[in-house]
């Protein structure tokens, strides 16, 4: 076999076997985010449904697509149908800059040379940040086509809200891409090299920590969930939609969080790095998994501790704290890089 | 409270800042200026979007509905619709005898129904002029405190909740669980006790109660300690409840909301203390007061209430004197059960209480007690005989949801999900 052949072949098995991954670690995280859920409050989680009730999540997607497709009468039809896809797809596409194991260097499978990473695109945050951008239609539209009062203010609120998280998301990311000198999440990772303390979590500790904070925001999670709301907008820009089409936004919220746990993972926590040299003999992608989880965990821990922000101050949070931090970051660390070399 | 929380500056078109300079005790002109600030949220004069919150709505505590008039977020006005739950019970007292009432006023405030009950046996004693033995008193003092702690332990859940915490509400109802299992003890009912009895209680303490009390009331300051921890000194609840529906003791007297929310805003208003029933008068415990009267100081107040209906528990066990639970008024109350078997007047006193029920004078009272939720009035008007001719109820969640509007508009509408529960609406005691 010829490598041109051996890369496409790598290619489309990469293509097919990482949403399939990704679907089942999201029908897991929704089992954990119950079960975890569950424990938090002094009960047990879900337990009927396969051992431990792990198969939760399976049934509740066969509950859901076997459930009638409601479509309210006054809706806008074509764009209340279009909106879950959008919101849906937009988070995949992510994961195919997302290194998950070392690439380029010596042939290592079968006397081919095997990357781990679906596409080496030079711009992968940007790649992230502009689904991300993406994804925020799809929340809007379906705010705005389901004719709900309550649905539209969910719908404008999420708009607002991630349009003024992405900035701060944004600023920060970028303080990770003048230390890589890149925008490609592959040379971000080779610019952390070595053992968990050369990673950019220490130098970008500010941004860091912006970033998570912006992502709760992006992902419409506790204390940033205003677009949904339970206790104020019944279900915010979600009201409308049932059945599968509702399963999809929940979908698409978990692949988010798995989506943003990798992107944070290789920013600032190494990708799929050990944490000391001597561990790299465990592969990559396990290593990135275990971030992921952690990182998951966080936003569910957090989900279900904290109050939520009032829309006003969420906004003041994202545009006097948030965005001007980032930005100090962003000054702070050009300077040094420059200086420094 | 400064050294935790760090207040902010305040700016003139800055509606959401806190004065940092706050004092302790704001004047009534402070707390004018205060909610005027919050009102030049309406200036913008946006388009309007009505929107109907309720009755179908998760965090309406049941069937209460409001329309919102909306400017984004800014609620320019506020229609409450009351009476989705409406049963007609003043209408039934009607057609039944003062002890077949009872259970009836359970169902008016479901979370303190012995409070509901005490206050009914409170007006018809007044109005037959039974006079309550002092066991039964102390009974009562009891039941009616525990019945507070339940109240607020669950309003505590419910109000968090609305500000989108979901595991503190599981916590609430787990420390909830053994003052209903007290009350499981003592009445035989976890929700709807019809405990109390005209003249009396329905049973003496059963053996054992008073150990298991202790031990919860013991426990209880504890988990309120915990509470506080969890709740007073988070800064999302903080910011969220800091200034937001202020209710002046000024309002507070313009729309009749009593309770909580009135001591709150500074007025040491306590029909326990100011008209004392049961055993109030020989119990010593303060009145909750704060000054701010906004949410956060509605939560202060209610978990300092909590504190203090420990400590009228703890005194009225260490006090609880012996003597019938229940009057010896052959006219008017009920025998103890242990008599009726043994004692054929007390027999023929249970026939003639249960078949003609008891007979009442002609004329009318009003009497007030101070249940969790304010104060709750109830006005009988007797033509003589055992059915009363009218009753009628003035309960605290009423006027509660009828001062919505004075309370929210002007806030936005995650706020307006805060002052709701804030000033603690039950569906059955608001609707009747």
């Amino acid at each position: 076999m010829s490598d041109p052949v051996a890369q496409l072949v790598f290619l489309i098995v990469k293509a097919v076997a990482m949403p399939l991954i990704i679907i089942t670690m999201v029908a897991f995280a929704i089992y954990f985010e119950r079960k975890f859920a569950g424990f938090f409050q002094a009960r047990v989680g879900p337990t009927y449904l396969g051992p431990w009730g792990s198969l939760q999540s399976f049934g509740d997607v066969l509950k859901l697509i076997s459930k009638e497709d409601v479509i309210p009468l006054r809706s806008d039809k074509s764009v209340f149908k279009l909106a879950p896809y959008i919101a849906f797809v937009p988070a995949f596409l992510v994961m195919a800059v997302l290194p998950f194991g070392p690439v380029g260097g010596e042939p290592n499978l079968f006397g081919h040379r095997f990357d781990y990473v679906i596409a080496n695109f030079d711009a992968g945050v940007v790649l992230f940040l502009a689904m991300g951008a993406i994804a925020v239609y799809g929340v809007v539209l379906a705010g705005w086509s389901s004719n709900s009062n309550y649905s539209l203010l969910g719908g404008l609120r999420a708009g607002a809200q991630m349009i003024s998280y992405e900035l701060a998301m944004g600023f920060s990311a970028a303080g990770v891409m003048v230390m890589a000198g890149s925008m490609s999440l592959v040379e971000i990772v080779d610019g952390q090299k070595g053992a968990f303390w050369e990673w950019y979590w220490i130098p970008q500790i500010v941004g860091a920590i912006i970033f998570f904070i912006a992502s709760i925001a992006e992902l419409n999670r506790t204390p940033f969930d205003m677009a949904e709301a339970e206790q104020e907008l019944v279900a915010g820009y979600l009201t409308e939609y049932s059945g599968m089409r509702w399963g999809m936004f929940y979908l698409a919220e978990y692949v988010n969080m798995i989506v943003v746990s990798g992107i944070i993972s290789t920013l600032y926590f190494g990708g799929w790095r050990a944490p000391f040299e001597s561990w790299n003999v465990i592969p990559g992608p396990i290593w990135l998994f275990l971030k992921i989880c952690v990182l998951i965990f966080i936003y569910m821990w957090i989900r279900w501790t904290i109050f939520r922000y009032r829309y006003n101050q969420l906004m003041s949070v994202g545009w006097k704290v948030l965005l001007p931090l980032s930005l100090a970051n962003l000054a702070v660390t050009a300077v040094v890089v420059s200086v420094v070399g | 409270m400064s050294d935790v929380i760090d207040s902010g500056t305040a700016q003139a078109r800055d509606v959401d800042a806190t004065p940092s300079d706050a004092p302790p005790r704001p004047t009534l002109e402070q707390l004018k200026e205060r909610k005027a600030r919050t009102r030049q949220r309406l200036e913008t004069g946006g388009d309007i979007m009505t929107i109907s919150m309720g009755p179908q709505h998760p965090s309406t505590h049941g069937v209460f509905q409001m329309v919102l008039d909306l400017d984004g977020e800014v609620i320019v006005d506020l229609r409450p619709e009351i009476g989705n739950l409406h049963r007609g019970v003043e209408k039934l007292c009607e057609h039944r005898t003062y002890h077949q009432i009872i259970p009836l006023t359970d169902r008016l405030d479901y979370n303190s129904a012995f409070a509901m009950n005490h206050g009914f046996c409170e007006a018809a004693e007044k109005l037959m002029g039974v006079e309550v033995p002092a066991r039964a008193r102390y009974i009562r003092t009891i039941a009616h405190e525990l019945s507070r702690l339940a109240n607020h332990i669950l309003w505590l859940g419910v109000h968090i909740m609305d500000l989108g915490t979901q595991t503190f509400f599981v916590i609430c109802f787990r420390d909830r669980e053994y003052l209903l299992d007290l009350f499981e003890m003592l009445t035989g009912a976890r929700l709807t006790h019809s405990f109390a009895r005209i003249g009396g209680v329905a049973k003496d303490l059963p053996d054992g109660f008073e150990q298991r009390c202790r031990k919860v009331i013991e426990f209880l300051p504890k988990r309120i300690a915990e509470y506080e921890r969890i709740v007073k000194h988070n800064r999302i609840y903080y910011k969220r409840a800091k200034d937001v529906g202020i209710f002046t003791s000024e309002d507070c007297y313009a729309w009749r909301v009593t309770g909580p929310t009135l001591r709150a805003a500074g007025v040491a208003r306590d029909l326990r203390k100011d008209e004392p029933y049961a055993a109030y008068d020989e119990i010593d415990f303060e009145v909750a007061v704060e000054y701010n009267a906004d949410v956060y100081d509605r939560f202060l107040v209610r978990m300092t209430e909590m504190r203090e209906s420990c400590k009228i528990i703890r005194q009225c066990l260490d006090g609880l004197p012996d003597g019938p639970y229940v009057a010896r008024d052959a006219a008017h109350s009920l025998p103890m059960k242990r008599d009726v078997l043994r004692d054929s007047a007390a027999m023929i006193q249970d026939f003639y209480q249960v078949f003609r029920g008891p007979q009442a004078p002609k004329g009318e009272v009003y009497r007030a007690v101070e249940v969790p939720k304010g104060e709750m009035g109830v006005y009988i008007r007797s033509e003589g005989g055992a059915k009363p001719a009218r009753v009628r109820f003035t309960t605290p969640s009423f006027y509660h949801g009828q001062a919505m509007p004075a309370l929210a508009v002007g806030e936005m509408v995650s706020d307006l999900v805060a002052i709701f529960a804030s000033v603690d609406v039950v569906l059955g005691d608001s609707d009747k």
